[in-house]
């Protein structure tokens, strides 16, 4: 038995409702208890602030099209960010890339900021012993991936023909199949519309041959999500994003959620997530009148509880794009002309992959910026508004600590402003420099874990509440006096004076010291099995897809030490 | 009783075909029958079974001759000499798993030497045309459920890839190509007419390594210059050229094959490049597909698996152990070999023996030379040791990659030789005796 204690720390843990008291946090056999014996090793985190591991609710981070970015681009390891000129190894393995990452990198980076859990966002169910593949070689970090549904031929059928019991069926069979934890859309209807080089960019336009809307597959999935009651509700990236005027387009999407409720036991209130709403947030009818559409949809947002969202905060760098928006990636390429990839798959998804330069010098960048941060700003519940920066689309997770710095600093945000050569059209573009919020650390706590744990339905293992797996983070920052150097904030949310995964120090000092056990964390539903969805799912197997239906459904010896969340459906 | 097998995975070329039916007998050990599998595939499971399997490592000794020894001292001679070596170079995988893969990558890392994949002598030219200008690619349904015009171009699927044709491209009926065949148009361009010229609608017979020009000429007339064509573009009419460009310009989803007719041929990376350029151009008017026609079923493994581990799919150089470093022509095998760069040689399911130029295998014979490899073959025969290791999608199941980067999961069949081990289990004992002569001072 291995008992610790986190002595003396302030404590932000908005689950349980810690504000910042000082308090002790006791640890035995990797969960928090109560209390400990005296024989407990002491950590002693005086004058530091203590949160529950990180939760990153939206990352792409493993899989084939995070995969072939990296494969793409042997350029993005001359960017090795503080290490250029050679990593020094800390971790068992080599750490290599920088907007796309090698799996060791991901894993020990993450840890290093005091993150113990990700989401990948995309994961295509042909293509999932790939993403598994990647788990096991990402150290430290409990890991869950989406599989994606918004342009799945099989959800596509079921909702057109009304076929609730059978989609839900078909979607639990899937999360099974693919060991997946939850169900995302990525501009439902539009990526199948790109596999004839279509899109759909507003809810209501057709899927060509498919006799169905986006409006309509949002709706049908945000009611087979809650027949479920699976523990994360429908994630969505939606229709037309990355466009001027959009915001229209995100808020009609937000609508189709108003009169759901969520039904589930696992404490989300939440029918919709919109992740990286920095990206659906534009107004203007081009480039060039281009503006902030914050505002607006943030109001939506504030006044509609049934609604998450993430940020996708842009952090002006160079990176790789990559999304399941395949006819989103194609635009981006026709934008920038660099390289292209795209990967279709069959009856399923597509993906694009461009390589992007966010120059703070070029004025819609430094709007976009501008953006991402108004959401957080304008954000009444924090529980609600989660920060990411959709890595590696709007940049790299490994900015996460830079993030926090501009929403806790207005003197932070008014010195990147003054690096832009735009700056005055950015301001005209924005309400960013008009607003003086700044966010305190038990906002950041709730952006950056309860939130986003909360939404995830996994707030029982991921926070500092009895019996929750006992992941800390122990920063060098003093509540009580918080540096008046921003540069400070972003240092110590960089690199942690404490990480612990399930009770072992992993990173001490921002040093990676222990590589422990990690979990694939998945939804087991147990609900008889259909009929019919066996036979649709067998015949659509000989006809369709090129793999064989016993060869799909990922084998249980690639699943890394899987843990299944699970739940019931009579 | 003889058990069937079913949904079992072909451990030979990249359509990684995964509906091979095999029957066992009673006791696990034999393979009676093969099904659904072509002329190939069949010869490797019947070798899975054959009695002359190696079952030991086998030590080069002063007199020439090969004697038997026991896996721990294969281990150990390996770990050592690996930590000994400079710079070894461990190459192949083209018939290996990706848990094996991944295994070797961390060896290489611990050793802090060259790793490097057959892509080096096949679809290298590609890698280095998809850094400069991406993929636009999909996956083999794509193909099979959407597409109504299909390239080959310089390959020939006939002959190595026999199945590509009748389980993806031409003839199945798929989702929105209920007519199969009937309904596409098949495009080869290949300098002789092959059986798989003989299947296509158009057959454009080009000059022999002068694909880029013909490539740029479809350019042209996608991009609106057809008019200012010469008469001729590499043995190729003018007509013809814009007959079929306009065939391309017309199809609802095209994609284009590519082969080592193209990587081998002059222009190599440069007529990957344009072929890339040229699909990039045809997204504008409709919708086009790009895929390499890998040539074993796991090849595109390692790219992959590499990719995730250090950010570069081959030609790694992993000698500074705390970042790799990836520029081929200077970290490629072949290269490294013919200026006699490397001082051990690690020959992993592959046969460099035969692949590799010969001056290239005789630089690489001074030195300690290891094959980890099921069978006897050129390599075998002039290693220092042999080591023995089971059949992937044989006697040991695991994730492979098709040619279109899906993950297909091979399943074992039978049981192994009796004591023979997996390439992932021999690897990682290899790292981990390694780290302990590390940990003990002795390297
Ligand atoms: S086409 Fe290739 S993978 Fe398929 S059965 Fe033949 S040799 Fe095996
Ligand atoms: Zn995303």
């Amino acid at each position: 038995m291995s008992e610790l204690i986190i002595k003396n720390g302030y404590v932000f843990d908005p689950i349980s409702g810690l504000k910042g008291d000082k308090a002790d946090i006791s640890v035995k056999d990797g969960k928090i208890v109560d209390k400990v014996s005296n024989k407990a090793e002491v950590i002693d985190a005086a004058g530091k602030t203590v949160m529950a591991g990180g939760v990153d609710i939206h990352c792409h981070v493993a899989g084939p099209k995070v995969n072939l970015g990296r494969e793409m681009r042997p350029e993005d390891k001359f960017f090795r960010g503080e290490y250029r000129g050679g990593i020094l190894k800390q971790g068992k393995r080599m750490e290599m890339g920088f907007s796309i990452p090698s799996t060791w990198k991901t894993g020990y980076a993450y840890a290093r900021m005091g993150y113990t859990f990700t989401n990948e966002a995309a994961m295509p169910p042909l293509l999932a012993p790939h993403v598994h593949e990647e788990f096991r070689d990402t150290p430290i970090l409990d890991q869950a991936a989406m599989p994606v549904f918004g342009n799945n031929w099989f959800c596509f059928e079921y909702i057109k023909n009304k076929e609730l019991e059978n989609n839900a069926a078909y979607i639990a069979w899937l999360l099974n199949a693919t060991k997946g934890i939850g169900i995302k859309v990525v501009n439902p209807g539009g990526t199948e519309a790109w596999a004839w080089g279509e899109n759909c960019t507003t809810i209501n336009d057709p899927v060509p041959y498919f006799d169905i809307t986006p409006a309509e597959i949002v709706k049908g999935l945000i009611e087979a999500n809650e027949y479920l009651g699976l523990p994360h509700s429908v994630h969505i990236h939606g229709n037309n994003l990355g466009n001027p005027g959009n915001y229209k387009d995100t808020i009609d999407t937000l609508k189709l959620a108003e009169g759901t409720k969520a039904k589930n036991k696992f404490g989300r209130e939440q029918v919709l997530h919109n992740t990286h709403l920095q990206f659906h947030s534009y107004k203007g009818t081009s480039w060039a009148d281009f503006e902030s559409g914050a505002k607006e949809v943030m109001d939506y947002v504030n006044s509609n509880k049934n609604i998450t969202v993430d940020i996708g905060q842009v952090t002006l760098d160079e990176t790789t794009t990559m999304t399941a928006d395949g006819p989103f990636e194609y635009h981006l390429n026709q934008l920038n002309h660099i390289k292209w990839a795209n990967v279709d798959v069959e009856l399923e998804t597509g993906s694009g992959i461009v390589p992007y330069i966010y120059d703070k010098n070029i004025k819609v960048c430094g709007i976009q910026w501008a953006i991402g941060l108004e959401i957080g700003l304008y954000a009444k519940d924090l529980m609600r508004v989660h920060i990411t920066t959709d890595h590696p689309n709007a940049g790299p997770f490994t900015r996460y600590p830079r993030v926090i710095k501009w929403l806790m600093s207005q003197k932070a945000r008014e010195a990147t402003l003054d690096t832009m050569k735009w700056k005055d059209k950015v301001i005209a573009a924005s309400n960013i420099a008009s607003m003086d919020r700044e966010l305190g650390l038990y906002d950041i706590a709730m952006m950056t874990r309860a939130g986003p744990a909360k939404a995830l339905g996994l707030s029982s293992i991921y926070s500092l509440t009895k019996g929750a797996d006992a992941n800390i983070a122990i920063y060098n920052l003093d509540a009580n006096k918080l540096p008046s150097d921003p540069e400070l904030i972003e240092a110590a949310f960089q690199n942690t004076a404490y990480t612990l995964k399930e009770g072992v120090v992993v990173v001490k000092d921002g040093q990676i010291v222990a590589e422990p056990p990690k979990y694939t964390l998945w939804t087991k539903v147990n609900m008889p099995e259909n009929a019919q969805v066996m036979h649709d799912i067998k015949e659509k197997f000989s006809r369709n897809y090129t793999v064989n239906l016993e060869n799909y459904a990922v084998f249980d010896e690639h699943v890394h030490n899987a843990r299944a969340i699970e739940l019931d459906v009579a | 009783m003889p058990k069937v097998i079913e949904n079992v995975g072909c451990p030979y070329c990249g359509c990684s075909c995964d509906d091979v039916r095999v029957t066992v007998s009673d006791d696990g050990k034999d393979i009676l029958e093969v099904e659904n599998v072509c002329a190939i595939g069949t010869e490797i499971f019947k070798h899975g079974c054959s009695k002359d399997r190696i079952k030991l490592p086998r030590m080069r000794q002063p007199d020439g001759s090969m004697k038997d020894i026991s896996y721990e001292e294969a281990i150990d001679w390996t770990a050592r000499h690996l930590l000994k070596a400079k710079k070894p170079l461990m190459y192949g995988f083209g018939s290996t798993n990706c848990e094996g893969q991944a295994a070797a990558a961390r060896v290489m890392e611990i050793a802090g030497g060259m790793l490097d994949n057959c892509a080096t002598i096949c679809h290298g030219p590609s890698f280095l045309a998809i850094f400069d200008n991406g993929y636009p690619t999909c996956t083999l349904g794509e193909v099979k459920n959407r597409a109504d015009v299909i390239v080959y171009w310089g390959s020939n699927p006939a002959h190595a890839h026999p199945r590509h044709m009748s389980r993806y491209s031409i003839f199945p009926r798929g989702f929105f190509t209920g007519k199969g065949q009937k309904k596409r148009t098949v495009i080869v361009i290949d300098p002789r007419f092959t059986d798989t010229a003989n299947v296509a609608d158009y057959h454009l017979q080009i000059k022999q390594g002068h694909d880029y020009e013909l490539f740029n000429a479809f350019r042209m007339v996608i991009q609106g210059h057809g008019n200012d064509l010469p008469d001729e573009v590499a043995g190729v009419k003018k007509e013809q050229i814009l007959e079929v460009a306009e065939i391309m310009k017309n199809a609802r989803f095209g994609t284009v094959f590519f082969g080592m007719g193209l990587t081998h041929s002059d222009g190599r990376n440069h007529n990957i490049d344009i072929a890339i350029s040229l699909t990039r151009d045809l997204n504008k008017v409709s919708k086009w597909t790009i895929m390499a026609m890998r040539g074993h079923y796991n090849i595109t493994g390692p790219g992959v698996v590499w990719s995730w581990t250090f950010g570069f799919p081959y030609c790694l150089d992993l000698t500074k152990q705390n970042h790799a470093h990836m520029n081929p022509g200077e970290t490629s095998s072949v290269d490294m070999a013919m200026r006699d760069e490397v001082d051990m040689f690690i020959n992993i399911g592959t046969d460099a023996g035969a692949h590799f130029p010969i001056p290239a295998v005789k630089h690489l014979k001074k030195h300690p030379w290891v094959t980890i490899d099921p069978s006897i073959n050129m390599a075998s025969e002039i290693s220092d040791l042999h080591i023995p290791v089971c059949i992937c999608g044989v006697d040991v199941g695991g994730i492979v990659y098709r040619m279109d980067n899906v993950p297909i999961q091979f399943r074992k069949v039978i049981e192994p030789p009796e004591g023979v081990m997996d390439d992932e289990t021999l690897l990682n004992k290899i790292a981990d005796r390694m780290e302990e002569l590390k940990a003990k001072g002795e390297a």
